[in-house]
């Protein structure tokens, strides 16, 4: 989902403030680099006053010490003005630095708290533009155009000053493009801006044409469709092209004006002045040194312009970065006594041994449309201790859903989910899913070694309880990989095929021997006979856990003691697998292949 | 059996980035690669690049004549009014208000012309990448891995534009305007002009040590801001196990580890920065000073004239105006070189699969036998790195029938598909459709008697009926509902917010795995292809979706040939034929009722697999 800024009134000023409480921290270095920068730009504007004294003066007057004592002083201001460049830029370097980092951090931090919700809506290259480039145009916006709007728009006032102190009928004639320069200027400004946006969105769509044509190879292959995807991308791209020159063209205009309208009337001032000094008005010195202003100030005016647009684009910068941090993390359970944060503190808050219960749980997705019924309601479902549920539904019927409520990865709309007794709601977030442990459908592996993926799923899990979860999962394989457990996966390592990923994931869940386990589909992409092991090996696991497992076959069906059924988003039943096999047609019906002779047997347990 | 044992060979596994070339972000490319791709994207606006450089000699013409009319409103025009001739004013006003609407017009022109040469580059250098990565094989993809190659297209292309939109129109300018300058102070003054020009050599020197120490700091700033990337993305495509297993604060802890890095090597950048500028002001500066004193001096021993003297000292100032965005246009330069030379690397991959340049056409088939014949003759696989996944083998796959191929993770099965659907070319030998070896066949071909469903269900953005139609491009909304009510896919698009017209990256679009995996298949229904493949394609569906597969195999693919692949044996009911594969060789090879008749591991399998069933 792309979010949409656009509309919505803002002030660029606003927006900007925002940033303060980043660059409180580092505001001394800051000023005192702003400080330094309009010395300098000063001092930039009293060279050329040197020169009309040096002209004037010892020139004229053909005094070599006067000369001497010019180029003396030109050289010292020179060296100045080095100097005090050197010294601005050190005193930001560091601490814009720090600002850019602190709130990369800041934003990092909020997204791994945001719920699942959240980045459901939001596809992760969003928020990476929102984490780099954003932050580096905020950085690159206090480094430089935040400080020469201020100095620019010193330079220019003091430039006026100095320019109608020493004449000021030229001073205003200088003075007079100023007026339409601004109208016109704010005129473009708003129609490149508008461009400027639409070729954002038109990068990101080519983004994200490029992305699934490399996502969906195998599917652009497998049809034969480049060609199509081709034509689709060329004509994104083309567009993109067109956006960007107009903007190109727009961006001439601007220049053209802004360069025209002050070399006019600084053409006029010349007139003007030579005029004035062949009437002996005004002395050639006095004539030169003014137009030397002049032209000293046309680079601050002509980058006005420009460093408004920046202003304006680190404006909407700054707002995509507080978007993501003004989304609301739902409210957190209480905190528990972190003295005593250890499990053992935690079981006395919840002392019966209740096993999992839900009860009137009801949930639909936050960006459902209004009106359309909720995923799941009145969901009533009680699961013993020690029990193993088995979750059966059609493709499709919210299974994966249910699961993702017990840890909070989605906040139940209404009705109550207990542990042990224990609202899980009143739970704090993080104590809540050391006690559930999951294995998710999609095993995600992250770029670490294998045993850091597996031990992320127990605080204090040590070497023995790796082997332990590992020779559950049946993954075996790692012994041989070429490091064992120490071999690097995910997108920097080694990759691993789906069936072993999913026993690592599987191993990572049960590493832990946590309280509740929620499998989702665990052995879906293990062949035959890996299964029957895994599934030998997971029923010793089992005895002693709270678990819900999600299943699509018969086989995983019967690492349980009960089986729910799962349908149009209630539980319709509960009861054992043969129970079910003989009081629900549905359930007859997911379960059995076309010859139901297979099920004749007995139970195997 | 063991279950370890084949998986050494499995085909994902065994290679790191480190001993694999692909596995790399620059790829090896002939010399000269880089400078070859630009040559040949600046070929076509040839034409137009000259018309921009002479655009910009006339605007910068325009630009510096200023001073000059300065220096002769001064020289000449005040002595001449003085006389009471307004000739020489006149002159300079016409002048000067002619230099600045040439420059101001001439620059939108220039602007225009680059950024079509620019965007022309850049649309030329995108479709490139674009239809490159298209016609790499598979195996290409797999082993380059997704995210570099969505940064070729994304990055680096980005980098150039910079160049091209900011960078390269800078640096036309600086030249242009060095060049200009010290030829009017020459023309001015000998004197002042040598000792302008001369002043250039320090601060060449300058830029090019600057030049070297920047490539270092930045290589390290963008080494650095890739680690955060990295961390950053692989955390938010992962947040569900991040937030399940409690990772935010390990994670924090990393992060902040990666991200200090990157603070420090940023600081570190900005400072080199800070000495370029301190270093290349304090010698301009010092120049300035020199030459203006020197200036003075022969002014008032009247060897000068006091407006070239005051012209010089304006134009000395433009010479050494622009050292600042020099830095700067280094910067991006270095940035936008060294993402030429990975795309330029990408863009020297040849395909290993390539389209036949004189394609052969498939032969008819007879009305109501629609399936063709598939010979794999001689053929044998092995991974240009090496390890042998297939051995060498002969097999027939007879027209119209259904053949199932087992065996556990790692066994060759998909290679096999892979090969049929010709994701792959063989090491050796060759694999024929109905005589026609697939090497021969152009793509459209191909894929009317060739279509895989992977259990891969990546859906493209739009709509789920954009999403069917890439089966068959042009279908009508009945052909397609009929491919989705054939495969039970029907009920659950119909109760999707907008049916078939539903965006399924947008709102109320979820769609379970299983769902996905009916879509695919709707898809490769609506192809009605000679022959199909399918690779682990039912393993998210349950018991009442892969039964629907089947009903549609045995009706509205009837016929067809089929190559079943897959962990579970209810598929394999179906099927006229089972082949069982272990390390690469076909092991067992009958119809299912002699082999689980027989003692060999698909009879063990079965009774496993019907023991699973109770």
């Amino acid at each position: 989902m792309m979010v949409d800024t656009r509309g919505t009134p803002r002030s660029p000023a606003r927006s900007l403030l925002r940033l303060w409480p980043y660059v409180r921290p580092v505001r001394a270095s800051l000023f005192a680099a702003a400080a330094v920068a309009v010395v300098a730009s000063c001092i930039g504007l009293v060279i050329p006053l040197v020169l009309k004294w040096m002209v004037d003066g010892p020139v004229a007057g053909r005094d070599p010490s006067g000369v001497w004592l010019g180029g003396a002083l030109l050289l010292v201001l020179g060296a100045a003005e080095a100097t005090l460049f050197l010294m601005r830029r050190r005193l930001i370097a560091h601490p814009l630095a720090r600002v850019e980092a602190d709130m990369r951090a800041d934003l990092y931090g909020r997204l791994q708290r945001l719920p699942v919700a959240f980045h459901d809506r939001w596809p992760s290259g969003q928020l990476l533009s929102r984490g780099t480039s954003d932050l580096m145009l905020l950085r690159i916006f206090l480094a430089f155009p935040m400080t020469f709007l201020l100095v620019n728009g010193v330079t220019i006032v003091v430039g006026f000053v100095i320019l109608l102190m020493q004449q000021w009928v030229l001073g205003l004639v200088l003075l007079a493009p100023v007026v339409p320069l601004v109208v016109l200027c704010s005129l473009f400004e708003e129609r490149y801006s508008r461009a400027a946006r639409t070729s954002q969105d038109q990068v990101g769509d080519l983004t994200t044409a490029v992305e699934e044509s490399v996502l969906g190879i195998r599917i652009i292959k497998g049809f034969g469709r480049h060609h199509r995807q081709e034509r689709s991308f060329m004509g994104l791209a083309g567009r993109l092209r067109s956006t960007e020159l107009r903007k190109a063209g727009l961006l001439g205009s601007l220049w053209a004006l802004i360069m025209i309208l002050p070399e006019l009337a600084i053409g006029a001032a010349l007139l003007l002045g030579v005029v004035q000094v062949a009437d002996g008005v005004l002395s050639a010195g006095t004539l030169v040194a003014f137009l030397s202003t002049a032209l000293a100030l046309r680079w601050p005016v002509e980058s006005m312009g420009f460093l408004l647009a920046v202003t304006n684009e680190s404006a909407t910068a700054a707002d995509r970065f507080f978007e993501v941090l003004d989304s609301p993390v739902p409210a957190d359970g209480p905190v528990p006594d972190r003295t005593g944060d250890r499990p053992a503190a935690a079981d006395t808050s919840m002392p019966d041994r209740d096993g999992l219960r839900l009860e009137g749980v009801e949930f639909r997705y936050p960006d459902a449309p209004a009106g359309s019924p909720p995923v799941l309601r009145g969901i009533d479902l009680h699961i013993r201790p020690g029990e193993t549920m088995a979750l059966v539904g059609t493709t499709g019927s919210g299974k994966t859903t249910l699961t993702a409520l017990i840890p909070r990865l989605h906040e139940a709309t209404a009705g109550r989910i207990t542990l042990d007794g224990r609202d899980i709601a009143t739970l704090p977030r993080e104590r809540l899913r050391e006690l559930v442990s999951i294995a998710f459908e999609d095993p995600t592996l992250f770029s670490a070694t294998v045993a850091d993926n597996v031990l992320m799923g127990a605080a204090d899990a040590r070497e023995a309880d790796l082997v332990r979860a590992l020779s559950v999962a049946q993954a075996d394989f790692v012994h041989a990989l070429p490091e064992g457990p120490g071999t690097q996966v995910g997108e920097q390592g080694l990759s691993l095929s789906g069936g072993q990923r999913q026993r690592l994931a599987l191993a990572r869940a049960v590493v832990g021997s946590p309280r509740f386990l929620i499998l989702d589909d665990p052995l879906s992409a293990l062949d035959v006979h890996t299964e029957a092991l895994v599934e030998a090996a997971l029923r010793d696991v089992l005895a002693t856990t709270t678990a819900l497992v999600v299943a699509h076959r018969p086989s995983t069906v019967l690492l349980a003691d009960r089986v729910a059924l799962l349908s149009g988003g209630r539980i319709t039943a509960v009861g054992t697998h043969h129970e079910l096999l003989r009081g629900s047609e549905e359930y007859a019906s997911l379960m059995s292949g076309q010859d139901d002779h297979a099920y004749q047997g007995g139970p195997r347990r | 059996m063991t279950t370890t044992a084949p998986e050494q060979q499995s085909e994902e596994t065994g290679r790191t980035a480190a001993d694999d070339p692909v596995g790399q972000d620059v790829l090896p490319a002939p010399k000269g690669a880089s400078r070859a791709l630009l040559r040949s994207l600046l070929a076509p606006a040839r034409g137009a690049v000259r018309l921009t450089v002479l655009v910009l000699l006339l605007q910068q013409a325009a630009v510096q004549a200023g001073p000059l009319l300065v220096a002769y409103a001064i020289d000449r025009g005040v002595p001449a009014v003085r006389h009471g001739d307004h000739g020489p004013l006149v002159a300079v006003g016409v002048g000067y208000a002619l230099c600045a609407l040439a420059s101001g017009l001439l620059q939108l022109a220039f602007i225009r012309l680059s950024a079509r040469i620019g965007q022309d580059m850049l649309l030329d250098l995108r479709g490139r990448i674009f239809r490159h990565a298209q016609s790499l094989s598979v195996d290409f993809h797999e082993r380059y891995t997704s995210g570099r190659l969505i940064s070729r297209a994304t990055t680096d292309v980005e980098s150039i534009r910079e160049l091209l939109n900011d960078g390269l129109q800078e640096l036309i300018a600086v030249a242009l305007s060095v060049v200009y300058v010290s030829v009017t102070l020459l023309y001015l003054d000998w004197g002042i002009g040598g000792a302008a020009v001369l002043s250039i050599a320090p601060l060449y020197l300058f830029v090019r040590s600057y030049q070297r120490r920047a490539m270092v700091v930045y290589g390290e700033r963008s080494t650095a801001m890739a680690a955060v990337i990295v961390k950053f993305t692989e955390t938010m495509n992962g947040i569900r196990p991040v937030q399940a297993f409690r990772r935010e604060r390990a994670n924090e802890a990393h992060f902040a580890g990666l991200n200090s890095r990157h603070r420090r090597s940023n600081a570190a950048a900005m400072l080199e920065m800070a000495r370029y500028i301190f270093w290349s002001r304090l010698v301009a500066n010092t120049a300035l000073a020199a030459i203006v004193l020197w200036g003075a001096y022969r002014v008032a021993s009247d060897e000068l004239a006091l407006g070239a003297l005051a012209a010089s000292v304006l134009y000395l100032r433009r010479l050494y105006d622009p050292i600042d965005r020099l830095g700067m246009f280094l910067n991006s330069y270095q940035s936008a070189a060294a993402s030429l030379e990975k795309i330029a690397g990408l863009l020297a991959q040849r395909p290993s699969v390539p389209e036949p340049a004189h394609p052969r056409p498939l032969p008819e088939r007879p009305a109501g036998s629609p399936g063709r014949e598939v010979v794999f003759d001689g053929v044998r696989f092995a991974y240009r790195t090496g390890g042998e996944v297939l051995p060498r083998f002969d097999l027939t796959l007879a027209a119209g029938r259904t053949v199932a191929v087992v065996g556990s993770t790692g066994a060759g099965k998909s290679t096999l598909a892979k090969l049929l659907a010709r994701f792959y070319d063989p090491t050796e030998g060759e694999v024929r459709l109905d005589g026609v070896p697939l090497r021969d066949l152009a793509v459209p071909e191909l894929r009317r008697g060739v279509v895989m469903v992977t259990q891969e269900s990546f859906l493209f953005s739009g709509t789920v009926a954009d999403n069917i139609a890439i089966g068959r491009p042009g279908a009508t909304r009945e052909e397609m509902e009929r491919a989705a009510k054939a495969i039970g896919a029907h009920d659950f698009i119909t109760a999707l917010p907008e049916g078939y017209d539903t965006d399924v990256r947008k709102r109320g679009g979820r769609i379970s795995a299983g769902q996905r995996q009916l879509v695919a298949f709707a898809r490769a229904l609506l192809a009605d292809p000679a022959v199909l493949i399918l690779d682990e394609a039912t393993s998210s569906l349950d018991v009442p979706g892969e039964r629907a597969v089947q009903a549609a195999m045995r009706t509205v693919l009837r016929g067809r040939t089929a190559v079943v692949i897959a962990h579970r044996l209810s598929t394999v009911e179906i099927a006229d034929r089972v082949l069982v594969m272990s390390d690469g060789r076909v092991v067992e090879d009958g119809t299912p009722e002699e082999l689980i008749a027989g003692t060999g591991r698909f009879a063990d399998l079965h009774r496993a697999w019907r023991d699973s069933l109770v």
